[in-house]
């Protein structure tokens, strides 16, 4: 009986996956980027990523129960990793104006004189997976020492090495690797993302990072859902019964702070994708925080409510909000109140409110199938302990 | 009985907690189908003895043998060399000292004095988890689900287990909504879900009423026959320890004071001075 049930959930589940996926394939066809609406793309891509970067970090801070501020470290060694593979031989140098680049070996580039344009597709999915696992191994690399001690250090530790990561990407003697403080740009974007099938022209641009991003929420639903996820959230609900029961602490911390990791360094390169620049100074801490706050708003322990909570954060900060700083919001005109930062303002008391009254984010710990279930009652949290 | 194997055997063991001794030179010994009770006063030291058997804390001095082998071992050795307040120092010189998980490896499983249930999850999963150990998926298997043949089993033998403790109909409820025998009960299944040869209970019985006290000793001397289990097990209810116990050991101030079978204790001078007058008194 469970097997058909969550057989059947599982289906509508992927059901409406591939429409939603047919759905953006569609608007990246119907909507040029210089429409009006040509915002909505730009939310989705956005949004895509950030959905991405939030669950990978509900996987560690909401199931597993460890707190880590590290994510914007792990999405920069993301973006710059796939930056780095996909430059082109010939933007190369005017990309590395003030170094002699050390990388001269672009993936898709490389690929692509064999295979054509199927090589190009392969090399940015090599380049992205090249991205998750850089960001994984210095995952691995400072959980060794970290994940034993108690769950606060690891705020601490990973923090530090993000702000260390963001210096050290900056630091002019590794310019022939990381172009020092300027940027990296011209190297595989989503902008350029095409598919060409009988003289037609198909935009891909949307389409592939949202592809990512969903296969990566996919791949990342399986593993909660398992026998691994399971084990996850009994670290965190308890520890000392987990580890009494047969779970090995060190090694299932591990296996989820590297995961997360990873997922977090293909969040950073399907940015740098998306925005089609990486540079080191966007990934502040606030950064993270952002995120945590997407993943606070959604409801941690959710991962739908993760997704929803990064999709309005975005569509909120970067479109709805918009007119809060050029003057006219909801047909008001008022250059004097809606000028430059009043939209921080506005914004930054929404999510007060928020997080002041929706303590439990806007799913709890429920997830897009239960919405659809009987509704059981379930006593409340608080009340017990 | 004498023929029996020895399951585990403590030696000497000692814990120290700064200045405090709260297990004194321990020595006990528990045999293959056994139903063995540790009592004594609060504070005696008895939760102490369990966390160093399975891992918890590894113990100031001495060793512990598990199924014939030396799973546990410590002697007071850097600062401790020092402040060590117990005896037999120079017995011990090795340091063996795994994480309680390896220890549920081999076969050991124990439920909690305060009870510890996962408290998100449902009593199935609560049990289900607790199989995670037992599993030969990795991680890639267990995420594209190629494990499904074990999951199935896993899932099978779950319910079966709750169909045999009396849990099966609420399976779906969360942990924590349970009245309190039944999540005792709960966490009786989850130790049992590991498959040990050594079930480790402290204060099982602990808030239960007679009657249910009752139920719980029959349920405990079912559990040995049905799941070949020897038990070691830690309570204040007299009833339920000298009605199911084979032997006793009693610890006063974490010395063991007496051990025999239940009517010896029970005649002896010393712990009815240390205890169990004690006990009648509290509980009248
Ligand atoms: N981690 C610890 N650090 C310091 N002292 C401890 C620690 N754990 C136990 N103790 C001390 O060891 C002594 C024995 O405690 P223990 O919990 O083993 O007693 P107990 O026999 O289980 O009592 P109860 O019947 O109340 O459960 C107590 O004095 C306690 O304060
Ligand atoms: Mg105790």
């Amino acid at each position: 009986m469970i097997e058909t049930k969550n057989r059947k959930s599982a289906w509508i589940a992927f059901l409406s996956v591939l429409c939603f996926l047919a759905l953006v394939f569609g608007l990246d066809q119907l909507i040029k980027p210089t429409d009006k609406l040509g915002m909505l793309l730009i939310v989705l891509q956005k949004g895509s990523v950030y959905a991405l970067a939030a669950v990978s970090m509900n996987l560690l801070n909401g199931y597993t129960g460890l707190f880590s501020l590290g994510h914007a470290g792990f999405m920069l060694l993301g973006a710059y990793t796939y930056a780095i593979f996909t430059i082109p031989d010939k933007n190369r140098d005017a990309v590395y104006q003030y170094f002699d680049a050390a990388i001269r070996f672009s993936i898709p580039e490389q690929l692509s004189k064999s295979m054509g344009g199927f090589g190009t597709a392969l090399g940015i999915l090599i380049a992205l997976l090249l991205a998750g696992l850089v960001a994984a191994v210095l995952a691995w690399l400072i959980g060794l020492p970290v994940l034993r001690l108690k769950s606060d250090y690891l705020a601490i530790a990973t923090l530090g090495f993000a702000e260390i990561i963001r210096a050290v990407f900056q630091w002019s003697k590794l310019g022939p690797v990381t172009n020092g403080s300027n940027l990296l740009k011209n190297f595989a974007r989503a902008s350029k993302f095409k598919l060409e099938i009988a003289g037609m022209k198909l935009s891909l641009s949307t389409f592939v990072p949202v592809l990512i991003a969903t296969v990566s929420i996919t791949l990342i639903v399986l593993l909660v859902n398992s026998t691994y996820g399971r084990a996850f959230k009994a670290i965190r609900d308890d520890e000392v019964a987990a580890e009494a029961m047969g779970i090995n602490l060190a090694r299932h911390k591990m296996i989820a702070f590297v995961t997360s990791s990873f997922f977090a360094g293909i969040a950073g390169a399907t940015l740098a994708m998306v925005l089609s620049i990486a540079q080191a100074n966007n990934f502040k801490s606030a950064m993270t925080y952002e995120i945590l706050l997407m993943v606070v708003l959604g409801g941690i322990g959710s991962i739908t409510g993760s997704v929803i909570g990064s999709l309005l954060f975005v569509a909120a900060s970067e479109w709805w909000l918009r007119g809060l700083d050029s003057g006219k919001f909801l047909g008001i005109e008022a250059p004097t109140v809606f000028r430059n930062g009043f939209r921080l303002v506005v914004f930054s008391v929404i999510i007060m409110i928020v997080v002041l009254f929706f303590r439990k984010g806007i799913m709890g710990e429920k997830e897009l199938p239960d919405l659809f279930r009987k509704k059981k009652k379930a006593p409340e949290k608080g009340e017990q302990s | 009985m004498s023929e029996r194997k020895t399951m585990l055997q403590v030696e000497n063991v000692t814990m120290q907690f700064g200045g405090v001794v709260a297990v004194n030179d321990l020595s006990m010994e528990v045999r293959e189908g056994e139903i063995v009770a540790i009592i004594g006063p609060n504070g005696a030291g008895k939760t102490t003895a369990f966390n160093v058997i399975t891992g918890v804390y590894a113990p100031t001095n001495g060793r512990v043998n598990f199924d014939g082998n030396c799973v546990v071992e410590n002697y007071p050795h850097g600062k401790m060399k020092k402040n060590y307040l117990g005896e037999h120092a120079g017995l011990y010189s090795h340091v063996k000292e795994p994480t309680p998980d390896e220890l549920t490896g081999l076969g050991m499983a124990r439920t909690f004095q305060n009870i510890r249930l996962w408290k998100s999850m449902t009593v199935f999963d609560n049990v289900l988890v607790a199989k995670h150990l037992k599993r030969s998926s990795n991680l890639f298997s267990a995420t594209f689900r190629s494990n499904r043949a074990e999951e199935a089993r896993q899932r099978k033998e779950t319910l079966e287990l709750l169909e045999i403790v009396g849990l099966a109909d609420v399976k779906d409820e969360l942990a924590t909504s349970l009245p309190y025998g039944k999540q005792r009960r709960l966490e009786i299944a989850r130790a049992l879900a590991t498959q040990p040869k050594l079930l480790l209970l402290d204060e099982p019985a602990a808030g239960m009423n007679p009657q249910e006290t009752q139920e719980l000793t029959q349920f405990i001397g079912q559990i040995r026959k049905d799941f070949g289990v020897t038990i070691l097990l830690i309570e204040h209810h007299m009833d339920l320890v000298m009605d199911i116990s084979d032997r006793i050991y009693v610890l006063d101030f974490g010395r063991l004071i007496a051990q025999g079978t239940p009517a010896e204790v029970q005649k002896n001078e010393k712990v009815i001075d240390a205890y169990l007058g004690v006990v009648d008194d509290a509980e009248n």
